[in-house]
């Protein structure tokens, strides 16, 4: 009896004094919901890695601030993506949520997210109606609106003075948010559109269409592994040396890997590439090299600068991340280190920055990379900011 | 619309055609001999891909990845028939279902393991990478051997069918099962010859399709589709159903998507065409053999009985 006695206030003791030291130097807590496996797996793990790159840089800290990063699989299911940001915040409390790959999950968790005043730091393309009317105070998109993608390929269009057009995308509302993308900015002639199944693996009959339509260039969006199947038989066909290929969702560093030489040639266009020069931007590629060994992605990039966006945001309220006022006018600063250079926020917080176009090419190493070949849109906002009534 | 262009998407046809005749050859006989319903078809297909570009991606050697994709997938199929499916034969096709159902979700999860969730890639031979000038139109060099060895293997199983014993005994098989076995002819080992060949058809499908697709975990799933809605449009359980169905499906299937949009933009308006004809034209092959079905219900070319 005497023993159990005193193991039980033994054990009071000891679980007394654990708040204490947690207290101490308790980390925040930081949520990190995204896709780590499936089909869509490479892109969530490469946001992950480039943000706990910029975490490992700053000795496990973020804004002079121990952090713990929480890591969830949303498996690009939304009902699983809001399950984990339930436990996240109710069982967590955590007030940071970050990460998040996929626009189904993220149309899904924005709300549950932000009501319950969580921020919420996007780190992939950010949906349409998160940029316009469905805008939060909470919500701050830390890489770009999707649109850009298929804007800044429409001015390279109009830059290039292509003056005969084919465009085609899956039929499906991605799809066409990317031909009315392109189009906002390319008013020239559209010899066609063309629409294809969301599920088609071989394009031979579009593919006959554009090679008879003899355009002056191609305006293709892909997502994923249509992309490869599209480009590897586009360049079977034997257009790639012919009719240019611009893109968008089809060439970055998740899918380079897998088309190669194949690829060696096709144009996209992204906020950042491997190439961008700036001094941040430059430290990250090589620092992302050196510990995963391979070439960092946008994707990588996007997770990199959401750190430093917290790492920005976080020191300068001192890790107190409880006074909400405070931290959202903090993050609603920008950072002023980001791959991009820096980092400013439109009234709708998602970021102005100038958008590249690049081309597939080697690299100094001889791997198949992208090399930047102009800026066809410099300090874009995108097209939704004005239906946000945000200020 | 141009003839070269119309050319050109009949040759798409067609070679979409042969890769689902290779396909439906094996399955239509599985079916029509064993009266075995497999659902496994398009794994061994994924399987055959898989073998050809692991191959081809460390010897570079075209002949080795068709070597390791056939032999391959003859061997899978071997097991397969005589682990699972020959204890199913005499059972009822629901059953067929569930087990071949389970197969797929079981061989889609083994590629995973082993190969991983990316896709991985096979490059086009150099011999056969370049274009051929179709009256002013490129068309890819590679998609025309696909038609020829396609072409090739349809000519060879109609020799063997028709014009060898094996091949008599198989036909007969197919006509009527029971009378064939009391004849005392080893209907197991003609089975498990049936089953093997068609294994090794889908591994050659699988091979043909590597350099034109991308090789992942469920690539089978939507081709075995394709090749069940041959087997109905052609009747199941001849080779000949299976031919001309799968040229029937593939055409129809290509030329509804080339030109139905073009087509439904004289008729109505733009913006109703752009939406309206890719769906109708995906649906085109389903509405074909639903019409089929309801005229023919045992196929527009069914095996000749008697």
């Amino acid at each position: 009896m005497v023993a159990t006695g005193f193991k039980a206030i033994a054990a009071a003791v000891v679980m007394g004094c654990l708040p204490l030291v947690a207290q101490a130097q308790a980390p925040l807590k930081i949520g990190f919901i995204s896709t780590l496996s499936g089909q869509a797996g490479s892109l969530g793990q490469d946001i992950y890695d480039g943000f706990m790159l910029a975490i490992e840089q700053n000795g496990g800290k973020l804004g002079n601030v121990p952090v713990q990063v929480l890591k969830e699989d949303d498996q690009f299911k939304p009902d699983v993506g809001t399950q984990a940001a339930q436990k996240l915040i109710e069982k967590e409390n955590v007030s940071i949520i970050t990460g998040v790959a996929a626009s189904n999950v993220m149309m899904a968790i924005y709300r549950p997210i932000t009501e319950k005043q969580v921020f919420l730091i996007g780190s992939n393309g950010g949906p349409s109606p998160l940029a316009g009317a469905q805008c939060s105070p909470y919500l701050f998109i830390a890489s770009w609106q999707v649109d850009g993608l298929a804007e800044v390929m429409g001015k390279y269009a109009v830059d290039k003075g292509y003056k005969k057009l084919v465009l085609i995308a899956p039929n499906y509302q991605a799809g066409k948010d990317a031909m009315s993308g392109f189009k906002r900015f390319y008013t020239g002639p559209v010899a066609d559109e063309l629409y294809t199944g969301l599920t088609q693996p071989d394009f031979s009959a579009e593919i006959a269409q554009i090679a008879a339509a003899k355009p002056d260039a191609v305006y293709a969006f892909f997502p994923g592994t249509l992309g490869v199947n599209f480009v590897r038989q586009y360049q079977q066909a034997g257009l790639l040396k012919t009719v240019p290929l611009l893109t968008s969702g089809v060439v970055y560093g998740t899918t380079l890997p897998a088309l190669k030489e194949t690829a060696l040639g096709v144009i996209g266009g992204q906020f950042w590439a491997p190439d961008t020069n700036n001094p941040v931007s430059l430290q990250f590629v090589d620092a992302f090299e050196k510990k995963y060994n391979r070439i960092p992605s946008n994707f990588a990039a996007q997770g990199y600068d959401s750190a430093l966006l917290l790492d920005s945001a976080i020191g300068k309220v001192k890790g107190n991340v409880a006074d909400k006022p405070a931290f959202m006018a903090a993050l609603k600063q920008g950072s002023a280190k980001s791959v991009r250079g820096t980092l400013k926020f439109n009234n709708n917080h998602v970021p102005i920055n100038d958008w590249y176009v690049f081309e597939v090419a080697r690299d100094a190493k001889g791997r198949v990379s992208l090399k930047t070949i102009g800026t066809p849109l410099k300090n874009h906002q995108d097209a939704y900011h004005t239906q946000c009534t945000m200020s | 619309m141009s003839t070269s262009l119309f050319f050109a998407q009949l040759l798409n046809g067609f070679q979409l055609g042969v890769l689902l005749f290779l396909m439906s050859a094996g399955l239509t006989l599985v079916l029509g001999i064993m009266n075995c319903v497999n659902l496994t078809h398009g794994s061994l297909f994924m399987m055959g891909a898989y073998f050809a570009a692991t191959v081809y991606g460390t010897t570079h050697s075209f002949a080795l990845a068709a070597l390791a994709a056939i032999a391959g997938t003859l061997l899978l199929g071997l097991v397969l028939e005589r682990v699972v499916l020959a204890r199913l034969y005499a059972r009822d096709h629901l059953y067929q279902v569930l087990a071949t159902f389970g197969l797929i979700l079981f061989l889609n999860e083994v590629a995973r393991i082993i190969w991983g969730q990316s896709p991985i890639f096979m490059n086009v031979p150099d011999a056969l990478s370049g274009t051929i000038d179709l009256l002013g139109l490129p068309y890819p060099s590679y998609r025309f051997a696909i038609i020829a060895v396609g072409l090739c293997v349809g000519l060879a199983l109609y020799v063997v069918i028709h014009r060898t014993r094996v091949g008599m005994l198989i036909r007969a098989g197919a006509s009527d099962s029971a009378m064939v076995s009391a004849l005392g002819v080893n209907i197991k080992l003609i089975n498990a010859l049936v089953f093997g060949v068609g294994a090794a058809l889908a591994g050659l499908a699988g091979l043909m399709a590597g350099p034109i697709l991308s090789v992942q975990p469920g690539m089978g799933d939507p081709i075995l589709i394709l090749t069940l809605v041959v087997l109905v449009t052609g009747g199941i359980g001849s080779i000949r159903g299976a031919f001309y169905g799968a040229l029937i499906v593939g055409v129809v299937d290509t030329i509804g998507r080339a030109f139905l949009p073009t087509l439904l933009r004289e008729v109505v308006d733009r913006s109703i065409a752009q939406a309206a004809g890719p769906a109708i034209a995906s649906i085109l092959i389903y509405l074909l053999m639903a019409v089929v079905l309801a005229i023919r219900p045992e196929g527009l070319f069914p095996v000749k009985h008697g």
